[in-house]
């Protein structure tokens, strides 16, 4: 099976097609930079240029749509075009050069405005009450893409908070602020969220693939199925980093306040950094955000094979051996 | 008809769209006779158009302020029952005249007009076949006169929060006596909307803003309120009014009806308290009967009662006419073994002068009570009682504390067939409020504590005196007579005869540690088979000697046949008890047994230093020594066990529906610590008793086939010549505990656990704390022994968060030293709890002290935990449990 995974020199993407490398696909990358993935072929460009487009999807028998512009702040109109306008392009092309399958890797926060969720299975994307441009262009692209669903089989995967040694969005972030002594807990630091160890979200995308033929025109969250309070995953990475987990706590309502204000103050100032907090992930660490996963373990026939300890300790390991961070 | 046809001052209407819960095509329009315009719902028509033949008709009338509006659930919970294959049955639900969405004529109508008004209503819409006559309110009087007028037709009675009588003697629930006083009648009911919005106001929860509009919607002009007025206005509140002898009439023919009847009925009501449900159950003593606990007058909006109905119409009610359908009780007496009485060992001593009853409690000393002294207290008890006026039957509260006293006072009223009421202090002011309303006992006999409590709280009954009082206190506490009255009264040792051992004897209520206390009725055979079971199983002789520091085993000595020794303590609170208490008991009385609570036991192992030579050897002497009530460790029973070095220790299982269950001693437990299983073995069945269990299935629920395979989870069903007859006025509570049951006597426990391949039971926790996690229902207790050996923690629970089937579990912990906050446990401590658990724990939280309940301190509500984590591992605020 000749398969493309876009946005492969990101964590996620380069996990999964080094998966579909391993088991012998024919694996082609989009994405600007070298995705690094031994065994693939990389075609460079952006899921916003046609041209490069019609050209990686050329021959494919299906298509892991992963590049996205990934960010908590930036200009509005970035996100319309990567986001929204990319994945147009990239189902027209994917449609055109006669694709079976796309699997459209979208996010848990397409679903939902910012209260807590327990429990919950993978509810309608809705990008009118999604919080911030990630996730309305994220839900606005997932809708577009099962909208396709027919001849091509079309399945989005939303993994929830994915992690492991790499990482730069999240990890990174909480060794950076915790070593700074900028990471502090909001509230107890007691609610309960779920997260997914990169080589769990990775097979799971490719369960996604290789199920699309009987589960089309679904979505499904995907997680490790282990929800931790904030304060044990911060604890955790901090751990695993070899940096003193936070200690000092800061109301919610007042970190949500004040990421709203940073946000604003970001949005004025130049530069292309990212604003230290920000109202999205000030809910993000404060209410609980964890999911029903039997349905997407049963039906896509698929269980995670890394458990959060040992997903902290291979992060662990990942550290010693670079050195530290 | 022959009266004139007047032209309506307003038209009946149909029900308009948009009500909540009402589908308007069930409205529907009638004219009878004389020109009178009803509205009514109906599902007859539906029924016709899907084919389905009736087998009869509900035929259901509103009270005041209200209208059909309040059976609207009825109507669509009939059609699917029906469309489930069940029987089928129309409903009709009028507006009565002048109310609702039925005609305004401008006539105010009495009683007997009413109730010949909805025979004119069912004559003209042709209602034939049995008809089964439901009401609330005052619509539950002209249901009731339509069923005693109809009994050709009529196949049952179900009534909601109604009365048919009122006691002569005492005045009218205060709410009405306001609202039909002159003046304030007109005001309250038509002129303003008082008697409306305080209708709506008794809903609990509050009613929904547009259902209150619905109730609304035919009552908003002042002109549309005429009838709530003329309603009011006609309740007959004294013997001199209007519609008073129409009210006695269906008062003596409800009396005389032997269809089946439901009585379903919401406590919290200010107006038809429960001395009317205590009536209505006196004029129709085979009526199924359920108390919803929370639920008040509207008890139609307070809770989902359809189904109850349902279930009675299929269970209780025929299709034939009046009385085709009995409504026999099926106790299995006649194949049970004839058992001695309960006061045949009192009898047979009755000339004995050895001591019977010693209380260590009295301050001027221990005071012995002989065989001969208590057996003529006993007679005269019961011969003043029945004197006095106490019957067969009827209900005696005792707010005595236990002692020779309560012991008299218990064997009296049983050897009379007085019903004994039993609620102890464990419950709570609140809880034993409720035990009192529920049971509405015909007589208190309390101490002055207890009478201050029945007069401060308004419990039922008239009022006996334990004690003497001063008369001006007698007077205060409303005592209508002293005990020592009463004894007088009976010194001529005079007795009815005796009960039969199918009659009722006592109702003793359960702790409340799960949901509200519930009572638990026992005939005399069952009582009898308790004290059989005790005798055989612990070897109890004419001399053995008991030391109960127990509450309900210290009744039980006389019954036994030996003598029994209350220790010095405050009885109600067991953790009073000292070891050398213990010792002085054993040592008055030179008892064999002595059964304690497990809150005594902790305290007695925790005083054994105090304890002397002397004491020891006293103790020494024991042969068996119980803990009884809720499980204990087995370090707590071996320390036990060493107070007492040659007794065996045993730990019987059971609850207040079987006292008696399974038995272990202390040698058992240690075998059973080498067992893989999880939860607390309990031992084998005992007294001919015998367990069964039914599985658990993903949900959680006990849907399993009874059965006694080893190693399956599930609910712990029992079955025992001592099991109770049934719950006090609780009949849905019944149905849940004999669902899906065996032939024979079985009761469900609400306890979950598993048998063992040597048939051994061994308990998991309750029904209602297992978890639903994605990998199927766990039960609490095994988890929670294993984080338990963590050294840093004293008590845990394991509870879950999250929807059902997706259930995450979380520990709940006190730990040592105790928690200062409440909130997620250190990270040294979360590390070893989740280390020790078997389970994977989402989280790991600490509290200064786990909710438990107030009878034996020992049973830990993890529902309120479950909550509580719930909340705090959403992101909520940390707040107390």
């Amino acid at each position: 099976m000749t398969v493309l995974v876009t946005g492969a020199s990101g964590l996620l993407g380069g996990a999964v097609a080094r998966v579909l490398v391993e088991r012998g696909e024919d694996v082609r990358t989009l994405q600007r930079r070298p995705s690094g993935v031994a065994g693939a072929h990389d075609v460079a460009g952006s899921v916003t240029d046609a041209a490069a487009v019609a050209r990686a999807v050329e021959g494919v028998d299906a298509v892991v749509h992963l590049a996205a512009r990934v960010s908590l702040a930036g200009p509005r109109a970035e996100f319309d075009a990567v986001n929204v306008g990319g994945t147009t392009t990239l189902l027209d092309a994917a449609e055109r050069a006669g694709a079976g399958r796309f699997v459209q890797v979208s996010s848990p926060s397409v679903a939902h405005g910012g209260s807590s969720l327990v429990g919950v299975g993978a509810q309608p994307a809705d990008p009118a009450h999604a919080r911030g441009d990630y996730a309305r262009t994220k839900a606005a692209a997932e809708l577009l893409a099962l909208d396709r669903d027919g001849a091509m089989h079309v399945v989005a995967v939303r993994p929830h908070l994915v992690w492991g040694p790499g990482d730069t969005q999240l990890v990174e972030r909480v060794l950076d602020r915790a070593a700074r002594g900028r990471l502090p807990l909001l509230d107890h630091g007691a609610a309960l969220i779920d997260t997914t160890y990169v080589d769990n979200a990775a097979t799971g995308i490719v369960a996604a693939l290789d199920r699309a033929p009987a589960v089309h025109g679904r979505a499904y969250v995907l997680t490790n199925g282990e929800p931790r309070t904030v304060a044990d995953l911060l604890a955790g990475i901090c751990r695993a980093g070899g940096v003193r987990p936070p200690a000092w706590r800061v109301p919610a309502a007042l970190a949500r306040a004040a990421g709203g204000a940073v946000e604003a103050a970001w949005r004025l100032r130049p530069g292309t950094d990212e604003p230290p907090m920000t109202r999205f992930l000030a809910e993000q660490l404060s209410t609980a955000h964890w999911f029903d996963q039997r349905a997407t373990r049963a039906d896509l026939r698929w269980t995670p094979a890394v458990t959060l300890d040992e997903g902290f300790a291979r992060l662990a390991a990942h550290y010693r051996e670079r050195g530290g961070r | 008809m022959t009266s004139p046809t007047t032209a309506p001052l307003r038209p009946a209407t149909l029900a308009p769209a948009g009500l909540p819960g009402l589908d308007p095509r069930f409205s529907h329009r009638l004219t009878v006779p004389g020109g009178d315009q009803w509205h009514y719902l109906d599902t007859g028509p539906e029924l016709a158009a899907r084919g389905l033949e009736p087998r009869g008709t509900v035929l259901a009338v509103h009270g005041n302020p209200t209208w059909s509006y309040l059976w609207r659930a009825l109507l669509p919970a009939t059609l699917d029952a029906a469309a489930a294959g069940g029987p089928v049955w129309r409903v009709v639900a009028v507006d009565q005249l002048e109310m609702g969405l039925s005609a305004r004529t401008g006539r105010q109508r009495t009683l007997p007009e009413r109730v010949r008004d909805l025979d004119v209503f069912t004559t003209t819409l042709g209602l034939t076949g049995p008809v089964v006559a439901l009401g609330h309110d005052w619509g539950g009087v002209v249901a009731s006169g339509w069923a005693v007028d109809h009994p050709e037709q009529l196949a049952g009675l179900a009534l909601l929060n109604t009365a048919v009588a009122h006691p002569a003697d005492e005045p009218i629930p205060a709410p009405l006596r306001a609202a039909t006083a002159g003046p304030v009648l007109r005001l309250a009911t038509s002129t303003t909307r008082a008697f409306l919005e305080t209708t709506l106001a008794l809903a609990h929860p509050p009613l929904p803003r547009a259902v209150a509009d619905a109730y609304r919607t035919p009552y908003r002009h002042a002109d549309e309120r005429q009838g709530i007025e003329g309603f009011v206005a006609d309740i007959p509140a004294d013997p001199a009014h209007t519609s008073a002898p129409e009210l006695h009439r269906i008062a003596a023919g409800v009396a005389a009806l032997d269809v089946p009847a439901l009585l379903l009925w919401g406590p919290r009501d200010p107006v038809f308290q429960d001395r009317y449900l205590d009536d209505l159950l006196d004029r129709l003593p085979h009526a199924r009967v359920h108390r919803y606990e929370g639920a008040g007058h509207l008890l139609a909006e307070d809770v989902d009662w359809p189904p109850a109905l349902l279930a009675w119409l299929t269970e209780q009610v025929g299709t034939g006419p009046a009385g085709a359908a009995g409504a026999a009780d099926t106790a299995d007496v006649a194949d049970a073994p004839a058992r001695a009485p309960l006061w045949a060992a009192l009898d047979a001593r009755a000339d004995d002068p050895g001591p019977a009853v010693l209380d260590m409690t009295a301050a001027d000393g221990p005071r012995t009570v002989s065989w001969r002294l208590l057996a003529r207290q006993v007679r005269r008890i019961a011969a003043g009682l029945h004197a006095t006026g106490v019957r067969r039957g009827d209900r005696v509260s005792l707010l005595v504390q236990p002692g020779p006293t309560l012991t008299a006072l218990v064997y009296a009223c049983l050897r009379i067939g007085a019903v004994v009421v039993v609620a102890d202090a464990g419950l709570g002011p609140q809880g034993l409020t409720r035990a009192q309303r529920g049971a509405q006992p015909d007589w208190v006999v309390g101490q002055t504590k207890g009478l201050l409590a029945a007069r401060a709280l308004g419990w039922p009954g008239v009022r006996i005196a334990a004690d003497p009082l001063h008369p001006a206190t007698r007077r205060a506490l409303g005592v209508a007579h002293t005990l020592l009255d009463v004894a007088d009264a009976g010194r001529d040792e005079v007795l009815p005869p005796e009960p039969a051992p199918a009659d009722e004897a006592a109702i003793l209520f359960t702790s409340g540690s799960t949901g509200p206390a519930k009572g638990v009725v026992y005939t005399h055979a069952q009582l009898s088979a308790v004290r059989d079971v005790l005798r055989e199983h612990f070897a109890v002789g004419p001399d053995t000697g008991l030391v109960t520091g127990f509450a309900p085993f210290a009744l039980l000595g006389p019954a036994l046949g030996t003598r029994s020794v209350t220790p010095d303590m405050d009885i109600s609170a067991p953790r009073t008890l000292t070891a050398r208490a213990v010792a002085d008991a054993v040592r008055a009385s030179e008892a064999a047994i002595v059964f304690l609570s497990p809150a005594a036991v902790l305290n007695v192992v925790a005083t054994a230093d105090a304890l002397d030579d002397a004491d020891r050897t006293a103790l020494g002497g024991v042969r068996t020594f119980l803990s009884t009530g809720a499980p204990v460790s087995e370090e707590l029973l071996s320390s036990a066990a060493a107070v007492m070095p040659a007794a065996d220790a045993h730990t019987p299982y059971g609850m207040t529906e079987c006292l008696l269950v399974t038995d272990i001693t202390l040698d058992g437990i240690r075998d059973a610590a080498a067992a893989p299983d999880a939860g607390v073995c309990v031992g084998r069945p005992v007294g001919g008793g015998e367990v069964l269990i039914s599985a658990l299935d993903a949900d959680g629920a006990a849907t399993g086939a009874p059965g006694t395979a080893p190693g399956v989870l599930g609910e712990v069903l029992v079955r025992a010549p001592h099991l109770k007859q049934r719950y006090d006025r609780l009949w849905l509570t019944d149905r849940a505990a004999e669902r899906d049951t065996p032939p024979g006597r079985w009761h469900r426990t609400g306890d979950v656990g598993h048998l063992d391949a040597d048939g051994r039971l061994w308990i998991e926790g309750r029904l209602a704390h297992v978890l639903t996690t994605p990998d199927g229902p766990l039960a609490p207790v095994g988890p929670e022994q294993h984080v338990e050996r963590v050294a840093g923690v004293r008590r845990a629970a394991v509870v879950g968060v999250g929807p059902a089937g997706v259930q995450q579990a979380v520990a709940v912990v006190e730990s040592l030293p105790a928690a200062r906050r409440r909130g997620l446990a250190p990270d040294a401590l979360a590390a070893e709890v989740r280390a020790a658990s078997p389970v994977p724990l989402a989280a790991v939280l600490v509290v200064p002290a786990l909710p438990t309940d107030i009878r034996h301190n020992s049973k830990i509500d993890r529902a309120r935990l479950s909550t509580w984590a719930s909340r705090v591992l959403a992101g909520g605020r940390v707040g107390a449990p």
